[in-house]
């Protein structure tokens, strides 16, 4: 039971550096594009990580099927709208950024 | 543990703040809806943290339905920015 608290605890300390580092991504990174990018840690790599803590620290109850479920429904629902997102920006004709533009 | 939950809930909300920045300053509506986007998937996360400490498992459920209005929410948008209409 304590080994399982100490490895729960391991993976929500690495959610949350995930979660901050995409958050610091969102203001810092220069382009629609590269800021996507930055989003896609906080979706599916922090937001994973965390809910896989929070079930090895519930053990096997109902609730853990429900995280179980939550995870596989971010899974695949987060890269398809931010997939959309990217596509609006494209057929709105948005230039990627290269080295040397101003940060937009 | 509740203490640790408790720590991870306020640096969540600190990230959020972090985030609602672009959605002040973002220069179009393409990153505005990014960053919205962000703060949905960490409300899911704070939800669960919400259920874990007030020992209400309740929250779970909540924070599915939250999961599948913010998809749907975005997804809207997006076809609506792209079409001009929703249909």
């Amino acid at each position: 039971m304590h080994l399982l608290n100490t490895l729960a605890l391991i993976f929500i300390a690495i959610g949350l550096f995930f979660m901050v580092v995409g958050a610091v991504g969102l203001i810092r990174l220069p382009d629609f594009y590269t800021r996507a990018h930055a989003s896609g840690k906080c979706d599916t790599l922090g937001e994973g990580m965390m809910l896989i803590g929070f079930i090895l620290y519930e053990g096997m109850t109902l609730i853990a099927v429900k995280l179980v479920l939550l995870v596989i429904f971010i899974f695949i629902t987060s890269p398809t709208a931010v997939h959309s997102l990217v596509n609006v920006a494209h057929s709105r004709n948005i230039a990627p950024w290269k080295k040397g533009d101003e940060r937009r | 543990m509740n203490d640790i939950f408790l720590a991870s809930a306020i640096i969540l909300i600190i990230t959020i703040f972090l985030c609602l920045y672009r959605v002040l300053y973002g220069p179009g509506v393409e990153n505005r809806l990014i960053a919205v986007n962000t703060v949905g998937t960490k409300t899911i996360i704070l939800l669960v943290i919400i259920g874990f400490l007030y020992e209400r498992p309740i929250f779970m459920d909540i924070s599915i339905v939250y999961a599948m209005i913010n998809f749907i929410a975005t997804l809207a948008i997006a076809k609506y920015l792209r079409r001009g209409c929703i249909c």
